[in-house]
C-alpha cells in the first residue's frame, strides 16, 4: 500500500487525472484509511503549490489539481467519521469580491491556494456589500480579510469596505490584503489596506507572514 | 477666420493627426507623441451621465463623446457607442451573457460585466467542428439570448435540399419562430438607430479634425474558446482533458475570426482593428502552453489581418513581459501592442523596430493620483518608450471609468509637450 500511496501522490502532482482518480477509488475499495488518503492528497497539493510558486505550474494545473482533489474528496469523505475529519487549520481568511464587481476567477484561485496551505477560507462570493464583510468578520473572527476586484470601480468599493471595518472597531485585530486586476501600491495606499498581491502566491506569502502555520 | 479657412484648417488638423498616428504605427518618428482616447464609460461620466444612461441614450452619449474629444484633443479616438450603447437591444434580446447597470440589481452607475460560464459543453466540440454556423445558430444564440430560443427550431440546412428547401419554410411560420424573427427585426432596428447616431458622430468629429482609431473589434482564438464557448474553468481543464479537440476548434477559429474581422472593418471603409486579449498574460498559462495554445493561432490571425491591409491594435491585458520575445515575431510597422502592466522599457527593448507600443498610464494614477503625478508619469513613459517614435500614449486599459477629469486632461496635455 505504501507504493500505491506514493504513486497516488505522484499521479496527482504530475496531473494524471484519470490514473489518480482510479487509483484512489481502488485504494478506498480495498479498505485504505480515507483520512490517510486525504493526507496523501494534501501532500500532492503541497508539491503542486510549490511548483506553482516556482513558476513551473500555472493556473490550468491549479484548476486541474482542484478538480482531482474534489473528485477524490467526494469519494473519501462519506467514509470518514465526523470527529476524524476536523483538521487543525493555520488560521481563518475571509475573502470576497467587493461590491459592484462580479469577477471571481482570481478570488477562487486565491481561495484554493490558501486552503491547500492549511488556511480555513470563508468565501463570501462576488458583489459583496460592505455590511456583509463587517458582519462576517464578527461571526468568523478571521485573522486576514482578502478583498478581490477586477474592475477599477473596485478601488472605491475596497476603500469603503476597509473604512467600514475600521468604523466597526474591527480593523486593529485583522490584516487586510487586496488583489486583482489593476491593484498596485497606489491603490493599496488609497484603500487603506495592509498589502496588495499580484497573484495567488502573494496571498499565501502574506498570510504566512501574518499568521504563521 | 472665414468658414472656408476654418474648414480647411480643420481638415489640415485631421491630416496632421492621422499622419502623427501612422508615423508612430509604421515606426517613423512623428513630430510629437501621439495619443488615442479609449474609454468605456469615462466620457459619459465626464459629461455627468451614469453608465446606465450611456448604454441607453445614444444622443446624449454622442454629445458626451464629442465634448470629451474636443476638450482632450487626442490624435484619434475609439468610437464609444460600439463599446457601450446596446442597452435597449439587450433588453429586446433578453441577453444573458452580460450583467449591466440598472438590470437585475446591478447599480445604475456601474459598468457592464461579462458573465463567465460554460456556453458550450465538452461533448459539443464535435458538433461545433462539424458545423460551426449551425452550432451558433441552433445552440449558441438560443443560450445567450432568451428571445432567440426558438431559433433552435430552424431547419438544419446541410441535410435539407431540393424540394425539402421549399417544404422547410413551414418552420418560419411556427408561432415561437415567428416571434423570434420579429424580435430579430426589432433588435436590428434598434441597432440601426444606434449605428446612425454613431456614424453621424464619427462624421462630425472627422469634420472637426479627429480620426478614428478603431473600425471594429476581433479576438484571439484561445480567448474565444475560453471566454465565449467553454468558460474559463472549462478551457483550462481542456488543456489536459480535451487537448486535441481544443486545438482543432482553434484551427477553425484561426480561419473564421479574421474572416469576420476583415469583413466588419472593410464594411466601414476602415483599416484599424482592436483586439483585446484576456488569456495571454504571464502567470495564466505556462510558456509552453502559451506557445501551444495561444500564440501560434493568434499570430496567424494577426498575419491574415495584416495581409488584408488592416492594422491590429492588440490590447495585451495584464503583465506580458515574459511573452515579449515570443510575440515580437510579426511584420515590422504593421501592429500596435497596447500594454496594460507590461514593463514598457523591456517592451521597447524587445519590440524596437518591429511593433509600435501603446500605453500605459496606470489606472491607479488616473483615478487616485494628482495632476503632477500624471504629468510625471507621461514624461517618464515618453522617455522610456518614445525613443525614435513607435509609441502612442494611452491609459493602461484606456481611460478608466472613475478617472479624475483633471488627471485625464493633464495626460493629453502632457503628450503635446513630448516633442521629438
Amino acid at each position: 500500500m505504501e507504493d500505491k500511496s506514493k504513486q497516488l501522490v505522484q499521479q496527482i502532482a504530475e496531473m494524471q487525472e484519470d490514473d489518480a482518480v482510479k487509483l484512489a477509488r481502488e485504494m478506498l475499495d480495498s479498505g485504505y484509511d480515507p483520512v490517510k488518503l486525504l493526507g496523501h492528497c494534501r501532500e500532492a497539493m503541497e508539491i503542486v503549490g510549490k511548483r506553482y510558486a516556482e513558476g513551473e505550474y500555472f493556473l490550468p494545473e491549479l484548476m486541474l489539481a482542484g478538480e482531482m482533489l474534489k473528485s477524490i474528496g467526494e469519494m473519501a469523505k462519506p467514509l470518514i467519521k465526523q470527529d476524524e475529519s476536523s483538521a487543525k487549520t493555520a488560521g481563518t481568511v475571509l475573502i470576497g469580491t467587493v461590491q459592484g464587481d462580479l469577477h471571481d476567477i482570481g478570488k477562487n484561485i486565491v481561495t484554493f491556494m490558501l486552503e491547500i496551505n492549511g488556511y480555513k477560507v470563508v468565501d463570501l462570493g462576488i458583489d459583496v456589500p460592505v455590511a456583509n464583510f463587517v458582519e462576517s468578520i464578527k461571526e468568523h473572527k478571521p485573522q486576514v480579510v482578502g478583498l478581490s476586484g477586477f474592475l477599477t470601480l473596485a478601488f472605491d468599493a475596497m476603500k469603503n469596505t476597509v473604512e467600514a471595518i475600521r468604523e466597526a472597531g474591527l480593523r486593529e485585530n485583522i490584516k487586510i490584503m487586496i488583489g486583482g486586476g489593476q491593484v498596485d501600491e497606489t491603490v493599496k495606499n488609497y484603500t487603506g489596506a495592509d498589502a496588495f498581491g499580484l497573484n495567488a502566491m502573494d496571498a499565501v506569502s502574506l498570510c504566512k507572514q501574518w499568521v504563521p502555520a | 477666420m472665414s468658414s472656408s479657412t476654418s474648414v480647411s484648417s480643420l481638415s489640415a488638423l485631421y491630416e496632421q493627426r492621422q499622419k502623427r498616428l501612422m508615423d508612430a504605427i509604421e515606426l517613423r518618428q512623428p513630430d510629437r507623441l501621439p495619443t488615442i482616447l479609449f474609454s468605456h464609460f469615462w466620457t459619459a461620466h465626464y459629461a455627468g451621465m451614469t453608465c446606465r444612461e450611456a448604454m441607453y441614450d445614444y444622443e446624449r452619449l454622442a454629445a458626451a463623446v464629442k465634448k470629451a474629444v474636443v476638450d482632450l484633443e487626442p490624435d484619434a479616438y475609439q468610437p464609444v457607442h460600439a463599446l457601450v450603447a446596446f442597452g435597449p437591444t439587450m433588453d429586446i434580446l433578453e441577453y444573458k451573457q452580460l450583467e449591466w447597470p440598472g438590470h437585475k440589481g446591478l447599480a445604475e452607475d456601474v459598468g457592464y460585466q461579462y458573465l463567465d460560464a460554460q456556453y458550450m459543453a465538452p461533448d459539443e466540440y464535435e458538433d461545433y467542428l462539424l458545423d460551426p454556423t449551425g452550432f451558433m445558430l441552433h445552440r449558441y444564440l438560443p443560450r445567450v439570448a432568451g428571445a432567440l430560443e426558438p431559433l433552435s427550431e430552424l431547419p438544419q440546412y446541410p441535410g435539407v435540399l431540393h424540394t425539402r428547401i421549399i417544404q422547410s419554410m413551414e418552420a418560419y411560420a411556427r408561432p415561437a419562430v415567428r416571434q423570434a424573427l420579429e424580435t430579430l427585426i426589432r433588435a436590428g432596428e434598434e441597432m440601426q438607430k444606434m449605428r446612425t447616431v454613431q456614424s453621424r458622430l464619427i462624421q462630425e468629429l472627422q469634420d472637426l479634425g479627429f480620426p478614428v482609431a478603431s473600425h471594429g473589434t476581433t479576438h484571439a482564438p484561445f480567448d474565444v474558446a475560453a471566454d465565449y464557448l467553454r468558460g474559463s474553468k472549462g478551457a483550462m481543464l481542456d488543456l489536459f482533458r480535451n487537448k486535441d479537440k481544443l486545438l482543432s476548434l482553434m484551427d477553425r477559429l484561426t480561419v473564421l475570426i479574421p474572416r469576420t474581422g476583415i469583413a466588419s472593418v472593410k464594411a466601414v471603409g476602415g483599416n484599424m482593428v482592436f483586439i483585446p486579449l484576456h488569456w495571454g498574460l504571464d502567470g495564466f498559462m505556462s510558456p509552453k502552453q502559451f506557445t501551444t495554445f495561444f500564440w501560434p493561432q493568434f499570430q496567424k490571425v494577426l498575419l491574415t489581418l495584416i495581409e488584408a491591409g488592416i492594422y491590429p491594435h492588440v490590447l495585451w491585458e495584464g503583465d506580458c513581459t515574459s511573452r515579449l520575445e515570443v510575440i515580437k515575431d510579426v511584420p515590422s510597422g504593421k501592429c500596435v501592442y497596447f500594454f496594460e502592466r507590461t514593463d514598457l522599457g523591456k517592451a521597447k527593448q524587445a519590440l524596437r523596430g518591429t511593433v509600435c507600443i501603446r500605453g500605459n498610464v496606470p489606472a491607479s494614477t488616473l483615478i487616485t493620483g494628482t495632476v503632477s503625478d500624471v504629468r510625471e508619469c507621461c514624461k517618464k513613459l515618453f522617455e522610456t518608450a518614445g525613443d525614435g517614435g513607435g509609441f502612442i500614449l494611452d491609459g493602461s486599459v484606456g481611460i478608466p471609468d472613475e478617472a479624475k477629469p483633471e488627471n485625464v486632461l493633464a495626460m493629453y496635455e502632457a503628450a503635446k509637450e513630448c516633442v521629438y
